[in-house]
This record gives C-alpha cells, structure tokens and sequence, in this order.
C-alpha cells in the first residue's frame, strides 16, 4: 500500500491552494443545484447526499451554477467499479451535464465506504482554464 | 509544411524523457487540429498509441484547470514520464469528440492501454487505493512511488 504521507502531501497540496475559493453560494440554492439534488435523490435513492456549488472559485460570474461537487451515498453502488458508479451519476444528471453544469466533481460510495471517510472533500483550485473558453463545457 | 502540420496534428507530446524530477519542460501539447481530430476512428488509434494517454484542459506544463493539474500531478508522483497528452483546449473538435468517445462528459480523461479508465476523481481514488501502482505494473511501468517507499523503509 502506498504510504499516507504520499497521499497527505498531494492533498495538502491541492488544499493549500483552495483557501481563496470564495463560500458564495453555501447560503442559497439555485435552480441548478435543486435539480442535481432532486434527481440524484430520485435514480440513486442515496443515504447521504451532500452537494456543494463550487463555482465561486472560479472563473465565472458571481451566483454561478457551473461548478458542483457531489458525494452520493448508496446502496446502489455495491459491486459496481468507480467508473460504472461515476457513470450511474452523469446519467442521472445529463441534463445538466450538457447544458449549465461545466464541472461536477464526483465522490460515488457506499454506505460502508463513506463511513469509512465521511466527508466532501475539497477540489483543486481553479487555473483559468474557463477564462479562455467560457460557456463550452 | 503540410507534413509538419501533420506531425503537429499526431499531437504527441512527450515530454521530459529522461530528465530528472525538476526537469518538467517539453516541447508543448498540440492538440490535433486537422479535419476529423474528434472523429471516433481518430480517437481510437490515438488513445491506443500511447500506454498512457491524457486528454487536458492546457499542457503538462501549464495545466489551465485544477483537475488537469491533479492528472498532471498524480502521473508525476508516481514517476510516469512518457506519457502522451493532448490539450482539448486547442481544438473543438478534440474536445467534443473524446466527450462522445468515451461518452463521458467533462475533461480531464485518462487511458491506459486504450482503455477509458476515468477523470480526476477516480484516478485519484486508484492513487490512493494503490490501484494504479498495479495497473501502471500491468503496463510494464513502475511506480516511482514504490522506490520511494523502498526508500523510506530502509531509513
């Protein structure tokens, strides 16, 4: 297994960087993000459902709804690969993923792995990227 | 010229062979830019050329999105050098095509051996689990991590 320090040092890393990330949008909920909870809720019947808009941090206007991370929590996932779980998540949202939402960050467990970790990690700090190509996902 | 255009539109980056830890400098990503860069066929030999193939959001060297940049960042720890990367960012075409190739739908993308294996999230998640150690042995790399760990062991 690969040592914790290794894996500690690339979090730090990315953490370190996400202390800018603005908190707007942690106080109201926009249409976007009720329509993600609302169908996740729905295809995934998820024990925990934490969503949060990280579109402040980036380059986008103030009250974005185009940067999101997710940790769905269910059952459903039993036996499925990341890939097949993460797969589950944009069918239910691909709407969204082909219309207003430009990054969603996905943490797919179940019940007995998010016990495990039971929280929503943070994602790498945005590095312009959208500056260049706004309003094409 | 047309060949260069050619040889620029192979798209190949390979950077940093052989140089130590600091040397991070390569050449740049190009991104495929000929007619029919996002066309499935495309797609399929480039992703097969390469043990290692990344679709980012900017280059290596200068990754223009956070989760490109984990990619970037992750593939270094573990010492994977050779690797090919393509910046979607250069060229529509490539950008709406791998979407539909993999049917997956944001950037970054990672294969290995031609297989789609995920995004960010989920090679993160193999970093942490120890399960790209294992895959990049399948494809005959080793991990700089399990040296470095070595290292650490006989301290």
């Amino acid at each position: 297994m690969l040592s914790g320090q290794l894996v500690g040092r690339f979090f730090s890393m990315a953490g370190r960087v996400c202390l800018s990330r603005s908190s707007a949008g942690s106080e109201t909920v926009g249409p976007v993000e009720a329509a993600i909870r609302a169908k996740l809720e729905q295809a995934l019947n998820p024990e925990v459902l934490e969503l949060r808009n990280e579109s402040g941090g980036h380059a986008v206007p103030p009250g974005s709804e185009t940067h999101f991370r997710v940790a769905v929590v269910s059952s459903r996932f039993e036996g499925l690969s990341p890939l097949q779980r993460h797969r589950l998540v944009h069918a239910a949202l691909s709407e969204e993923l082909a219309g207003p939402v430009h990054a969603l960050a996905i943490q797919a467990r179940t019940p007995a792995q998010w016990r495990e970790n039971p929280q929503l990690d943070t994602s790498p700090p945005c590095l312009g990227g959208s500056k260049k190509t706004r309003g094409t996902p | 010229m047309s060949g260069t255009l050619g040889r620029a539109a192979a798209a190949l980056l390979r950077w940093g062979r052989g140089a130590g830890g600091g040397g991070l400098r390569g050449p740049g990503v190009r991104a495929a830019s000929s007619g029919g860069s996002g066309s499935a066929e495309h797609l399929d030999a480039l992703v097969k050329k390469d043990k290692v193939v990344v679709f980012l959001k900017g280059t290596p060297e200068q990754p223009q999105c956070g989760f490109s940049n984990a990619v970037v960042q992750i593939l270094r720890l573990h010492g994977v050098r050779d690797y090919a990367a393509y910046n979607v960012l250069d060229d529509p075409q490539l950008r709406q095509g791998i979407k539909d190739y993999s049917n997956w739908p944001t950037i970054p993308q990672v294969y290995l051996n031609g297989e789609f294996v995920g995004g960010c999230d989920i090679l993160l998640q193999m970093h942490q689990n120890g399960d790209l150690v294992e895959e990049l042995k399948k494809l005959g790399i080793r991990s700089a991590l399990l040296d470095e760990k070595k290292d650490q062991d006989s301290k």
